[in-house]
């Protein structure tokens, strides 16, 4: 404990030398020659847990090749897939640096556990298509020894996206790409829909498009716990504490303009305790940012955004975290056991749960009635004013219905265009991201690790390409909007 | 009835390939993960419903065989494997008869093995009695037989549960519909009741609405020979 409360102050600089230590004279820094005496054991003993002067099992270790920033889906995901394909059983040392480890504010938790591949961009539905599959198999991929099968609870009665004439010829060309990616989606008119679902009011709807495969919802809590499980069985270390400061050397190279550019390099990633002022530098070669909501202070942190604008060092993560509600709510003649998740014109969603005539739901705000993200508290009176009434007019029975619950839970919105941010950043080059996914990251997490993961261990992406998600598109400007966003 | 289609159920021979699954994993290794995938053998109903008699087995997905619809044939004698497991030449002039009911009970097919049941576009009855692999993402396998499929049966499968129950919906045509002794159906009683709703012009039997229940100290126990659980 001592030495660390001592060393807060003091810069932790590797190459200076005290004043008095300069012409060998004697001089009484402990802290010093702990370190030296502290380096010699280590050399000649790798491994062992030094000088056990005070306790330090609530610290990260000293080293670790990756750390990941972030103990949510996006980042188990990725630790679960570094430890599948590292090339030798034990060469990756992952760290997982969680500030909060009872998820209170986690998107992941709070989700709505929605799957769907009714994307409009090929790689969202490949992302999709694929964490659907190993959902499916999630016993096999997630298995520990001793523990107790996972129980997603997935309910595979599947999307009905609807559009309104304007959208329609949109839907029409998303889902001739969808089915050619593999998707299994039907398209339906407005009688069909109303010979299907009787409970509907196709009132201003052109046309429908419902996943038949694949889709569905499940619960992010066991997703969450099993990719925890089974990631801490194969040697990941977690630990909770916010990263405060990273530190990084940098080079400068010329490029082929004649331009000088700065590439760094983040070599130490300090861990600072909780209710604490305590902190633990970590060296480390590769850091992944996968801090969801809170990743664009990650991002700054490493200096990503401080520069002059329209520069590539002066463009930020334009990852923000968005207030999203959901609400629960109890109507008896409300659709029954077949109904999907049923996605409005007007932006309105909803799904049952359970047994008992429960539903859930919500409605993405617009720009103007974005709520202030400083808090999750729910606001009662936007179920009243924007999602009942629409809810009423789409499906008639719920005129009637009593709001059981509600919730409000973080999209990690990328605010350029909300799709999320894959790979490596140019100019700090040992960090990727995993992050930005605006409210469908959980059911592309096992997709997008993989990808960080083949990025990491291979050098490319080798199932799906990603490329288009790097963070240079926001410098050159190059949006890949993805229209299918509830 | 059961014991008289019991007695005529072959036990269909099992294809081994020494392959390994797709899903190999270089760690924890699910001990059933490589006979699961691997088996998927179906057995075929004989004459409760129809004079057709037929018999099939189910290579593995590469080696589909297509069932074309053109004649029907009647009163043929059964096609039984020999003591080797091999079937006869003969078995294969019948592919061209469409197969119109398919008894897949305590069989380990999955998910995979049920794209299989997509080309039987006349299917009109399938038993998926007791078939421990077959879950809720399963029975959201079976909407492609909305056309044809008439009778089904899901009694008995460890794993399917109210979720998946709601992909039954699909299935308009469906007349008969077993979901007796689900274990992971969380409401049984409540289940019936909502599968009925969904469904309403199939008869849905297998779940004993008194069940739970307990008569009320005034009233009278009207069936005195059916055991009232305490």
């Amino acid at each position: 404990m001592l030495p660390r409360v001592l060393s807060l102050g003091v810069r932790r600089g590797r190459f200076t030398r005290r004043p008095g230590t300069l012409r060998g004279g004697f001089s009484l820094d402990w802290e010093e020659k702990l370190s030296e005496i502290k380096k010699k054991i280590q050399s000649a003993l790798p491994g062992t847990s030094l000088l056990p002067l005070y306790d330090s099992s609530h610290l990260p270790p000293d080293h670790a090749d990756v750390v990941i920033i972030g103990g949510g889906v996006l980042g188990l995901s990725v630790a679960y897939w570094l430890k599948k394909l590292e090339k030798q059983r034990g060469a990756l040392r992952v760290l997982v640096v969680e500030r909060d480890l009872t998820y209170s504010r986690a998107s992941s938790a709070l989700s709505l556990g929605g799957i769907h591949q009714q994307f409009s961009l090929p790689e969202n539905i490949q992302l999709s298509l694929f964490s659907a599959s190993f959902l499916r198999n999630i016993n096999e991929h997630l298995a520990v020894v001793d523990a107790p099968p996972l129980d997603l609870q997935f309910n595979p009665l599947g999307y009905l996206w609807l559009a309104s004439e304007k959208n329609a010829a949109a839907m029409e060309n998303n889902v001739k790409m969808q089915r050619q990616e593999g998707a299994k989606v039907c398209l339906m008119s407005p009688d069909q829909l109303r010979n299907k679902f009787p409970w509907i009011n196709t009132e201003g709807v052109a046309l429908a498009s419902y996943g038949m495969e694949d889709e569905g919802w499940f619960d992010p809590w066991c997703l969450l716990q099993g990719l925890r499980r089974k990631v801490q069985s194969m040697g990941v270390v977690f630990c909770q504490g916010e990263v405060t400061r990273f530190v990084s050397s940098s080079s400068h190279m010329m490029t082929k303009n004649q331009k000088e550019v700065k590439l760094k390099r983040i070599y130490e990633v300090h861990v600072k305790m909780d209710n604490s002022l305590e902190y633990q530098p970590v060296e480390c070669s590769i850091v992944i940012n996968a801090a969801g909501a809170w990743s664009a202070q990650v991002a700054a942190l490493a200096g990503i955004g401080k520069g002059p604008p329209d520069t590539l060092q002066g463009t930020k993560l334009p990852v923000e975290p968005r207030k999203r509600y959901v609400y629960v709510w109890h109507c008896p003649q409300g659709p029954g056991l077949e109904s999907p998740l049923v996605a409005d014109t007007s932006g309105t969603y909803f799904r049952r749960e359970g047994l008992g005539s429960n539903y859930l739901g919500g409605r993405s705000p617009t720009e103007e009635e974005e709520p202030d993200p400083g808090n999750l508290e729910v606001d009662h009176d936007f179920f009243q004013d924007k999602v009942w009434p629409h809810l009423a007019q789409r499906v008639p029975a719920f005129e009637t219905l009593k709001v059981q619950n509600a919730w409000a839970g973080y999209y990690d919105y990328n605010t350029f265009d909300q799709n999320g941010v894959v790979g490596p950043h140019p100019l700090v080059v040992n960090m990727f991201f995993a992050t930005g996914f605006s409210g469908h990251g959980l059911q592309q997490a096992p997709g997008v690790g993989r990808a960080v993961a083949e990025m990491i261990v291979e050098g490319r992406f080798q199932t799906i390409n990603l490329d288009s998600f790097l963070f240079s598109r926001f410098y050159l400007e190059e949006k890949i909007q993805e229209d299918n966003i509830i | 009835m059961a014991a008289l289609w019991r007695s005529l159920r072959l036990v269909a021979p099992m294809w081994n390939r020494s392959t390994r699954g797709i899903h190999h994993l270089g760690g924890a290794v699910d001990p059933e993960s490589n006979q699961k995938k691997r088996r998927t053998m179906l057995q075929y109903l004989s004459d409760y419903f129809y004079d057709v008699e037929f018999l099939r087995g189910y290579f593995f997905q590469n080696e589909m065989v297509k069932v074309h619809q053109k004649n029907r044939f009647r009163d043929k004698e059964w096609i039984r494997p020999d003591k080797y497991g091999h079937f006869s030449q003969e078995f294969w002039n019948f592919s061209e008869v469409p197969v119109e009911a398919v008894d897949a009970s305590d069989c380990a097919i999955n998910y995979e093995g049920l794209e299989n049941l997509h080309l039987l576009k006349e299917l009109q009855s399938l038993s998926l009695q007791r078939c421990p692999h077959v879950d809720d993402w399963c029975l959201s396998r079976l909407y492609p037989l909305a056309d044809s499929l008439q009778e089904l049966s899901l009694a008995g499968c460890p794993r399917i549960s109210e979720r998946g129950l709601g992909c039954l919906y699909h299935l308009q045509n469906l007349r008969w519909l077993d979901i007796s002794d689900l274990p992971s159906v969380s409401n049984p009683g409540l289940t019936q009741i909502l599968v009925e709703e969904m469904l309403p012009n199939c008869n849905v039997v297998g779940v004993n609405l008194a069940e739970g229940l307990k008569i009320g100290p005034e009233e009278q126990p009207r069936d005195t020979d059916r055991p009232v659980p305490a």
